[in-house]
């Protein structure tokens, strides 16, 4: 039995369906790379993980459990699954701390003290504890998204999805994000990520899924997928990043 | 080939601004001319003072000061003038930088005079209006006398209209609030009261508050049902309006937790917080902010309305002085209550203003 599996998932939006049967298989501690051209699906198979979308058929599972389909308890789901999305969403209301501080203390109803505790530390460790009582509009990109990561980290998620986490940032911001996710990934964090930095890919990924016409369509090891593809479509994509200078 | 030949030809030579000499006369001319008005309408009043045995020192000094005020106006009529002589000269001497900022000046200062003589001719005319047929419109609407007379009687009436509004207020403010998220909610199970709070907000979006208001005081008491029977006709207005309003503050409500972007419902929901609770701690406290400055308009406009409930036999500040104007032949007493209704409602609009204001300065910042 494997951490997470997906097994024959199918999401349709109305007449369009995105997902045609995704399969795939996530152990703990690793990270997995979701890569593909815009529009394949990545962001709603992270969606569908975290049951904010519904799907139409097949399951995914959770430590062998079933968190798809009716009866479901969603929200005791989510304290498991955290998600960080590409722009930020932090609730732009409320102080960094109160941010962090929300969900543990009225979904796990810790003590305040014990949360806003544990959200400084979880502040210190992204160097922005000085932002503590900043509102997010006062914070650039980078630092906003690493407050959005240490809000998905309060709830001491089992499962951390990124969906694109770097692409709304500036070229030099993005370093101190991946530079936040590189520790996670170290540290031993069950991760998915969207991405589009396959440098990073490359780098941290303990596999790499390549997304196409609603599919898996070829997974591997990062060396193998970046050096040595099988398939021609991996290879025309690939070759299109190549030529963006983005590999 | 022309085309190079002629953008050449405008680069060599830049259009001459006009000296605006022409604008500026005109503006002196109506200057005075409005000056020449002012003193005839003012010898007008005085005349019919003095035919009504009205004599003051005060007034005299009064209708003086009113006639000297155009005079200001001649001279920002000179001053545009003068400009426009300068910005001739320069265009003279061919000092096109010098022609425009003088031309710019004479625009500006023949526009400000301009400006105020136009709003001065409709307080002339709003004078004439009031004196006309030796103070008809005076008699009829401002008679001071009775304003007077009937002051206290009015203002313990308006208390009733302001409590009325009060009551009315809170109560719609809260009830719109529970139609509008119970037409928000999810899932098919709620189907039912989302119907019927739609069928509500139709309802009585489409009813003149009017109809409501009588059906409601005339209606109810007589069913017969005890409870209804003993209510004060007041607290069946404040039901009444509370049940229009209701409808409005709803929309409102609704309009402001829809515009709240679905990325920051995925957010709360993603990290594990309940329908209400992301209603309560993300959706609900940003969308008050955008909300307050038209519920505080429907506030207003119910206010305003407080006065229909006269068709049901409360007494309030309009019945109060309706009941006295037919008792003397004259509207000053209505005057009265209008002037309340303004006094009232003023501040409140500029409090909108002001935090309409604030929401753009914030959304500009960023
Ligand atoms: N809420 C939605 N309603 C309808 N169509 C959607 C919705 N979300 C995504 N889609 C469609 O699903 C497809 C995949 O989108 P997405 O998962 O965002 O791709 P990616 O993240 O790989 O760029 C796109 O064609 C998009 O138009
Ligand atoms: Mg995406």
């Amino acid at each position: 039995m494997s951490f997470l599996e997906i097994r024959n998932v199918h999401k349709r939006f109305g007449a369009n369906e995105v997902l045609r049967g995704i399969n795939l298989t996530v152990e703990e501690h690793q990270v997995v790379c979701l890569i593909g051209p815009s529009g394949c699906g990545k962001s709603t198979l992270l969606r569908c993980i975290n049951g904010l979308e519904e799907i139409q058929e097949g399951e995914i599972r959770l430590h062998g459990d079933r968190i798809t389909g009716p009866g479901v308890d969603l929200n005791a789901l989510r304290r498991d699954v955290g998600i960080v999305f590409q722009s930020f969403n932090l609730f732009p209301h409320m102080t960094v701390l109160q941010n962090i501080t929300l969900a543990p203390t009225q979904v796990l109803r810790m003590p305040e003290p014990e949360a806003r505790a544990k959200a400084l530390a979880l502040l210190k460790r992204i160097g922005l504890e000085h932002k503590a009582q900043a509102y997010p509009d006062q914070l650039s990109g980078g630092q906003q998204q690493r407050v959005a990561i240490a809000r998905a980290l309060a709830m001491e998620p089992m499962l951390l999805l990124l969906d694109e986490i770097t692409s709304a940032l500036d070229p030099e911001l993005v370093s101190e994000v991946l530079n936040l996710l590189r520790e996670l990934a170290r540290e031993g964090m069950t991760m998915i990520l969207a991405t589009h930095e396959m440098g990073f890919a490359r780098e941290v990924a303990s596999k790499v899924c390549f997304m196409y016409g609603g599919v898996v369509h070829e997974e591997g090891p990062p060396e193998q997928i970046f050096s040595n593809p099988q398939r021609e479509r991996t290879q025309q994509f690939l070759a299109s990043i190549i030529e963006a200078g983005r590999l | 080939m022309t085309e190079p030949n002629s953008k050449e030809l405008r680069r060599r030579h830049p259009i001459p601004p006009k000296d605006g000499f022409g604008f500026a006369l005109l503006a002196l001319i109506l200057a005075v001319a409005l000056w020449l008005a002012t003193g005839w309408v003012m010898w007008l009043v005085k005349q019919t003072m003095t035919a009504n045995g009205f004599q003051a020192s005060w007034a005299d000094a009064l209708l003086v000061l009113f006639a000297l005020l155009p005079s200001g106006l001649l001279w920002s009529a000179l001053r545009s003038l003068g400009q426009a002589r300068r910005a001739r000269q320069a265009l003279q001497s061919e000092n096109l930088i010098a022609a425009r900022v003088h031309s710019s000046e004479a625009h500006t200062w023949a526009w400000f005079t301009l400006g105020y003589v136009g709003a001065l001719v409709l307080f002339l005319l709003f004078v004439l209006f009031f004196i006309a047929n030796n103070v008809a419109v005076g008699r009829t609407f401002f008679q001071l006398e009775l304003i007077r007379n009937s002051f206290g009687l009015i203002l313990q009436a308006f208390w009733v209209n302001v409590v009325i509004f009060l009551f009315a207020g809170v109560f719609s403010l809260i009830w719109g609030l529970v139609v509008a998220i119970a037409k928000l909610l999810p899932g098919k199970p709620a189907q039912p009261i989302r119907f019927i709070a739609t069928f509500y907000t139709d309802a009585f979006l489409s009813l003149p508050s009017i109809i409501v208001i009588y059906l409601i005081g005339f209606g109810l008491p007589l069913t017969g049902i005890g409870f209804f029977r003993n209510l004060p006709l007041e607290a069946l207005a404040v039901l009444a309006l509370t049940l229009t309003y209701g409808a409005y503050m709803a929309e409102v409500y609704r309009a402001g937790l829809e515009s709240i972007h679905p990325s920051q419902w995925a957010a709360a929901r993603s990290l594990g917080l309940s329908y209400g609770q992301t209603l309560r701690f993300v959706v609900v406290p940003q969308a008050v902010r955008r909300i307050i400055p038209p519920l505080l308009n429907n506030f207003i406009g119910m206010q305003k309305d407080t006065a229909l409930v006269n068709v049901v036999g409360v007494i309030d500040a309009f019945n109060q002085a309706r009941i006295i104007a037919s008792n003397d032949f004259n509207l000053s007493a209505v005057t009265t209550v209008a002037i309340l209704f303004i006094l009232i409602t003023i501040p409140q609009t500029r409090l909108v203003d002001r935090l309409v204001e604030r929401d753009r300065a914030r959304f500009r910042q960023g």
